[in-house]
């Protein structure tokens, strides 16, 4: 700080209030009407839409579960009817059990295949940085887009049943079998999200001391020694936020099951996801708000409980 | 001052280098032959579909596309393709949508979020954890779960089926107040207070210091706030009826319903839409990853 004496004392004044002078005390009070006022007027925006158009919907959320509310009328309070209709509802279930499906196959790979795409592209070597964009690009399309181009790669006559029939394989029916819709969708999910998280990963990895690996080399240990008992350790913490990040949205996923099988999530339904169900039930003229909203407070509880075990996993871990 | 923020950054930079030439001669040659041909091999599997889809587009009518093994180049390439789009869907119209919702998208989050992360990162007042707690709860709530509701304040606001009510919600991200506040609370308080000496009022110390020193963050929240927005499909699906306020995704599904059975004009479609954006990414590349990195280190 190279500030003339004069202003260090009045900078003094300022950050110290018990030595400033009675005369003075007018101009404070002025200066804290100020300093408590302007705070309010940077948060102002972005409190007013954060209340307007996420914690007040989700409170009307939570009040429309319990009602019987259509999309034109508010509705009359029917206590937990809506969530026990829920249990007696197959879709419902079968929404569950694809969701679970897709953390459960979708989050591991996440986890794993971008730190394998990070360490890849980790180096400075020539060329790396084309490669690293090259690796976002899907990242940057967006999921209508790219979910196109899949369907298009997919289709029974599309490039990779070319392919296999060019090897004499049977053309696989990725897009009718139910199974096979889900898996499809499934891929998608995990080749778009790679490079988002190897960009997250990369930044990991630029923190662990490059002494280790050399210290463990030294020592004799090879490649698959060293992301084991050094790379996966150091980046442990950013596994669990991608996996806490990936499972959240894994459990969120709609649009390309959507674009994939079928607004009506394929043959019979047997692809819909939590989301496309709420999309279904809860729009058009005849929605059922309430109905829809008693689901969206299953959605938002199992991302909650998601969250927190993935965090308290981690915390296990640093103990 | 900026220097000071930046002070530890110059020794881990020498470590690498000394490393690098290091390794250089001690790799074998093969094992960079090995590492080129997984990164070739992994950017196929990144780029390919793109190259697909962009050597379908170019396909005229007369050639068949179903063949196997598949044609990778086009026998005849031709535009008319492209040109097909515009008459089947208003495509240019469904673009001029997404710009508008986009750059509004941009705006409002870069504005708005730097501010109230200023706010919550330098300044001290009553309610502070209070207004900080806000965006945090908010960030637990999934916009899934709450868009029927949020459809419902749209109409109550007479804004259903407006450009205004694809970007009122996410316009100030709470996810992106928080990476403001980490991004401002990382800069050391003597370049403020240098400042504050000076007479410099908040207003002042915000827009002429603390702004140009998170550079990078702000880049950051402008670029994902742009592809958000670009790329939202859900949202746009459920407040938008009328085929004139499309978005361009919502539009891309429309034609993919009702032309999926001539390919070539999807494919086009699905070009126009995406060329602009990797354009766009591949021009701000190095910026974003440099802010990618700043954010994480400081975060």
């Amino acid at each position: 700080m190279s500030a003339s004496p004069s202003t260090v004392a009045v900078q003094g004044a300022a950050s110290r209030p018990r030595a400033v002078a009675p005369g003075r005390r007018a101009g404070r009070a002025a200066g804290r009407t100020h300093r408590a006022f302007s705070p309010w007027l940077f948060l102002a925006p972005g409190l007013l839409i954060t209340l307007a158009f996420n914690l007040y919907p989700f409170l009307a959320t939570v009040w429309k579960s319990f009602t019987d509310a259509r999309t034109l009328t508010p509705g009359t309070f029917v206590g937990l009817d809506n969530f026990t209709a829920l249990l007696d509802d197959d879709q419902f279930w079968v929404a569950l059990r694809n969701s679970a499906l897709y953390v459960v196959l979708v989050v591991p790979c996440l986890v794993f295949l971008p730190l394998l795409l990070a360490l890849l592209v980790q180096r400075h070597i020539p060329g790396i940085a084309f490669f690293r964009s090259a690796y976002y690009t899907p990242v940057v399309a967006s999921v209508v887009v790219v979910a196109l181009m899949w369907v298009w790669m997919l289709d029974d006559r599309g490039f990779i049943n070319g392919v296999l029939r060019m090897v004499g394989v049977d053309p696989v029916p990725f897009l009718s079998n139910q199974w096979l819709l889900l898996l499809s969708s499934m891929a998608l999910t995990v080749w778009k999200g790679l490079g988002y998280y190897m960009i997250i990963y990369l930044a990991a990895l630029a923190n662990v001391p490059r002494e280790l690996h050399e210290a463990a080399e030294v020592d004799g240990a090879g490649p698959i020694r060293r992301f084991v008992s050094i790379t996966m350790p150091s980046v442990r913490s950013t596994m669990v936020l991608v996996g806490a990040l990936s499972s959240v949205s894994a459990f969120k996923v709609f649009t390309e099951v959507f674009m994939i099988a079928g607004p009506t999530g394929g043959p019979g339904g047997a692809d819909t996801t939590l989301v496309m169900l709420i999309q279904r039930a809860g729009t058009g003229l005849q929605g059922r708000t309430g109905y829809a909203s008693a689901m969206s407070i299953v959605l938002f509880l199992l991302t909650l409980v998601l969250m927190l075990l993935v965090l308290r996993a981690d915390r296990k871990d640093k103990d | 001052m900026a220097a000071a923020a930046q002070a530890p950054a110059p020794a881990p930079d020498v470590r690498p280098h000394r490393t690098r030439t290091r390794t250089r001669t001690r790799a074998p040659r093969w094992r960079t032959a090995l590492r080129y041909a997984a990164l070739v091999t992994v950017l196929l599997i990144m780029i390919g579909p793109f190259l697909w889809q962009l050597s379908t587009s170019f396909k005229g009518t007369t050639e068949d596309i179903y063949t196997s093994p598949p044609r990778l180049l086009p026998a005849h390439p031709t535009f008319a393709n492209y040109g097909d789009v515009a008459d089947t869907i208003p495509v240019w119209d469904f673009i001029l949508n997404s710009v508008k919702v986009a750059v509004a998208n941009v705006a409002t989050n870069v504005i708005g979020a730097a501010m109230a992360g200023y706010a919550l990162a330098r300044l001290r007042f009553r309610g502070r954890k209070t207004a900080g707690l806000v965006f945090v709860l908010a960030l637990l709530v999934p916009m899934e779960a709450t868009m029927l509701a949020q459809f419902a304040t749209m109409r109550s606001l007479e804004l259903n089926n407006t450009l205004i009510a694809v970007v009122l919600p996410g316009c100030i991200g709470a996810m992106n107040v928080l990476l403001m506040r980490n991004a401002f609370g990382a800069l050391p308080y003597e370049i403020e207070e240098a400042a504050v000496v000076d007479g410099a009022n908040v207003w002042q110390r915000f827009t002429r210091i603390a702004l140009p020193a998170v550079k990078g963050t702000l880049a950051v929240v402008a670029i994902f706030s742009f592809m958000g927005a670009w790329d939202d499909f859900l949202w746009p699906l459920i407040v938008l009826s009328d085929s004139d306020h499309f978005t361009l995704t919502v539009g891309l599904n429309f034609l993919h319903g009702t032309f999926s059975n001539d390919q070539r004009i999807v494919a086009a479609g699905t070009i126009i839409a995406v060329a602009p954006l990797i354009v766009m990414f591949a021009c701000l590349q190095r910026f974003f990853f440099r802010g990618v990195g700043e954010g994480a280190v400081k975060g």
